[in-house]
């Protein structure tokens, strides 16, 4: 609107955040984690984001004034703006929302006509899944937007919480012959064959290009793995090292990697196999305004990755002499709605996919008086709502929401609508549950959570954040080890009973369980009755050795 | 050559150490690159983990699985007369635990591990 | 138990031959609690024993525990297999059943 217009009166030109120079022969175009958002929203990203061991004040675990320091970026700026959480609410509404296929449309054909037969346009996945209509269509909404778009390649990590039939399905109708879907890490479960394309290579501007893909190595373990019983996945990197060499004996001159390891798994992938110029990845939804040089044993390689919510599009220019890559540019661009005019053609798919479905997603179910975003290790204000509503619908002692990292923003006054809901809650494993579970069982989850975010070795985490907690208080110390991270826990003021029992409410279980109630109506029934809903501060547990990390600000 | 007795002692050893004198007899390993152990960091089902072990040494005369922190830890134990120094199997996992590969080659003993944690799941970005 | 499965799968490339040998078998530890009876426990019912012989002559034998997964999938590897050679595994459980397979190398 005016206030994002007005904005750029003292500041840079609209269009000059988007006049990206040509430069070499070869583009690659990166968007991940798109978590099927089609229309613009609001993006905060995160205020805590540590980083532990060696990968402590690195990038991606850098946050706010760090983060800017980092990358030189001007503060106040748009840059600023996007890539951190600092001033959210006033930086929002001055340059308003972000992403949306349409505007992203717009962005990828204004960068192909300017690099004409040069550029392959690169998913890295969590691509059908993160909103209601991708839900409500198996995902179906995101496969035709992504097609529209123009993308070439992908890879995958919710896609498969449709279930192995469904993937198989989109993969060998949907996207034949139009769009690749790489993974070289998903194999049968028993006689170890691949079940996907493990790579290809294409001819980009006379230059052979190979993009070799990587799934998310823990799908089966973050996820329910009931969905894809039959498919083992991991990180291999001796297989990934198998098909570098297998590419460059083919003769490719650039070996990109289209990652959904997460950017800690990255780095270290990146640190072990050789012949890998970019892993260009997505999981952690890291926004990382510059590429992370990593040496190997093979020489070098680039590790890019690119945000969340088609909130961003990575370019990748390189310059490819001799048979390989000379030298390259990078730009991180930011998609900003008011910046960039809507593309026709995505507007009118859009429309057409969203109508069945405007009604329900329109219904208003409460006013927000603060902020509501989801983003960090250990809660945000959206995140705190839902434990909210279930410590008070389910009548619990304890409540768990798990630590996604996808969802949009609110800002204060705006309408929660059934649609903002859907945006943190749909999953095909969203039934709400109340468990029965003693204090040591608690502990035990909790420990195991932590260690999946803060164990120095990134081939032992996960990449999520933690589990968000309401009606138990706990410190948290990061730099301990396994079991001894999680200290006094107390509910109510009492310390956690190793041997008691207690009431437990929570959602997105990945074991089987009957499916009930999804977590939406829970919410949505707590919102309804609430009419406005104030969320103070999010409860985050005391933490130790957190002070002074650059991954840190509060 | 005939095939020997199941090493019922071996099996029934509830520490590491125990298990791999029942298996090969006195003599403490030496860790080897040469012994690639190819286990998951992660265990996606605690049942079934599954585990490669391959002997880059000539001579390879036995390969044993051990999971430390299984009530008794020895998986497996394989003697080669013509086959590779190789084996694989599938493996039950208690908890997070080190999963030791032990090599015979030579008359030597030699030791890989690596850590496999066995993890609730359910995060994820 | 004569209908218990055995399958073996080899595949070739170079000189190298993996065989990969998968038995339909529960490999009951003894730990586990009868579902029909909480105060007993499943019998221990597992492999002990899995040879592999190459045209007759034994190329490894495996020693299994409990700790083996249900449906045991066991591997190894062979150098210089020709077209034609069988390969063959036997195996016995400590309840006194026992089964084989065969395989032919393509
Ligand atoms: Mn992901
Ligand atoms: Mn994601």
């Amino acid at each position: 609107g005016l206030n994002g217009r007005k904005a750029f009166a003292g500041d840079k030109k609209p269009a000059d955040l988007y006049d990206v120079a040509p430069f070499g022969n070869v583009t690659l175009l990166h968007m991940t984690d798109s978590h099927a958002q089609l229309i613009p929203t609001y993006y905060r990203e995160p205020n805590i984001n540590i980083g532990v061991g060696a990968a402590r004040g690195k990038p991606p675990h850098l946050v706010g004034e760090a983060l800017l320091k980092h990358f030189n970026i001007k503060p106040g700026s748009i840059e600023a703006h996007a890539f951190t959480f600092l001033d959210f609410e006033q930086a929002a509404r001055r340059y308003g929302k972000v992403g949306g296929y349409a505007h992203l449309a717009t962005l990828v054909k204004k960068l192909r006509a300017s690099r004409p037969g040069r550029t392959l346009f690169l998913d890295g996945g969590d691509t059908w899944q993160g909103s209601a209509t991708a839900l409500w269509t198996k995902g179906q909404d995101m496969v035709d937007a992504q097609k529209l778009l123009g993308v070439d390649i992908m890879t995958a990590h919710w896609e498969f919480t449709y279930g192995a039939e469904r993937v198989k399905e989109i993969v060998e109708k949907d996207l034949k012959g139009q769009i690749e879907f790489l993974a070289q890490n998903v194999n049968d479960a028993t006689w170890g064959e691949l079940i996907f394309k493990p790579y290809v290579i294409r001819e980009i501007n006379k230059v052979p290009v190979a993009i070799i893909g990587q799934a998310f190595p823990y799908t089966p373990i973050a996820n329910p793995r009931y969905m894809i019983p039959d498919w083992s996945f991991g990180i291999n990197d001796d297989h990934m090292q198998k098909m570098v060499d297998e590419v460059r004996a083919k003769g490719a001159q650039v070996v990109a990697v289209l990652s959904h390891n997460g950017m800690d798994v990255d780095l270290k992938m990146a640190s072990r196999v050789r012949g890998i110029d970019v892993i260009l990845g997505g999981h952690t939804h890291d926004a990382v305004p510059a590429p992370s040089l990593v040496k190997n044993a093979g020489g070098q390689t680039l590790v890019i990755n690119s945000g969340s919510n088609s909130k961003y599009l990575a370019v990748l220019d390189l310059d490819v002499r001799n048979g390989k890559v000379a030298d390259y540019r990078f730009k991180m661009l930011p998609v900003f709605a008011n910046l960039l005019p809507p593309d026709k053609e995505m507007t009118a798919y859009i429309e057409k996919v969203r109508a069945p479905y405007a009604s329900k997603l329109g219904e208003k179910l409460a006013v927000t008086e603060g902020l509501l975003y989801r983003r960090g290790n250990f809660n945000g204000t959206f995140d705190q709502l839902i434990i909210d509503a279930l410590l008070a619908v389910q009548g619990a002692d304890i409540a768990f929401s798990p630590g996604f990292r996808w969802g949009t923003t609110l800002l204060p006054g705006d309408a929660i609508t059934m649609e903002h809901l859907m945006d943190q809650t749909a999953i095909t494993y969203a039934t709400a549950t109340v468990n029965h579970l003693t204090g040591e069982q608690i502990k035990i989850i909790l420990e195991d959570i932590a260690d999946n975010l803060y164990h120095t070795d990134p081939y032992y985490q996960q990449g999520g954040d933690m589990v968000r907690v309401g009606g138990l208080q706990y410190t948290l110390d990061i730099n301990q080890t396994h079991g001894k991270r999680i200290q006094n826990p107390t509910v109510k003021g009492k310390p956690l009973d190793a041997g008691r029992k207690y009431k437990v409410a929570g959602w997105a279980s990945v074991q089987p369980i009957e499916p009930g109630k999804p977590v939406w109506d829970v919410v949505a029934e707590y919102l309804r009755a609430a009419k406005t809903v104030r969320v103070g501060q999010p409860y985050i547990p005391r933490l130790k050795g957190a002070s002074g990390n650059p991954g840190y600000a509060v | 050559a005939l095939a020997a007795e199941w090493p019922k002692d071996a099996f029934a050893a509830k520490q590491l150490d125990e298990a791999i004198r029942a298996v090969f007899g006195p003599g403490a390993p030496s860790p080897s690159t040469a012994v690639k152990l190819r286990v998951p960091t992660q265990a996606e089902n605690s049942a079934q983990v599954q585990i490669q072990v391959l002997a880059e040494m000539p001579n390879v005369e036995a390969i044993a699985v051990f999971v430390e922190k299984n009530p008794s830890p020895l998986v497996a134990h394989a003697s080669f007369s013509g086959a590779e120094g190789y084996f694989s199997a599938r493996m039950k996992m208690g908890q997070t635990s080190d999963v030791v590969a032990v090599v015979k080659a030579g008359g030597k003993l030699y030791s890989a591990k690596q850590n496999v944690k066995v993890t609730v799941g359910g995060c994820g970005g | 138990m004569a209908d218990i499965q055995t399958k073996i799968r080899t595949k070739t490339q170079g000189d190298m031959t993996d065989v990969l040998v998968l038995i339909d078998h529960p490999m009951e530890t003894g730990q586990r609690p009868d579902p029909k009876d909480k105060d007993k426990k499943v019998p221990a019912h597992y492999i002990q024993k899995l040879n592999f012989s190459l045209n007759g002559k034994e190329i490894a034998s495996t020693d299994l525990g409990p700790a083996v997964s249900k449906d045991p999938l066991i591997g190894i590897k062979l150098k210089g297999v020709k077209p034609g050679d069988k390969i063959k595994v036997t195996w016995s459980d400590n309840q006194g059943q026992s089964g084989n397979g065969e395989a032919t190398a393509g």
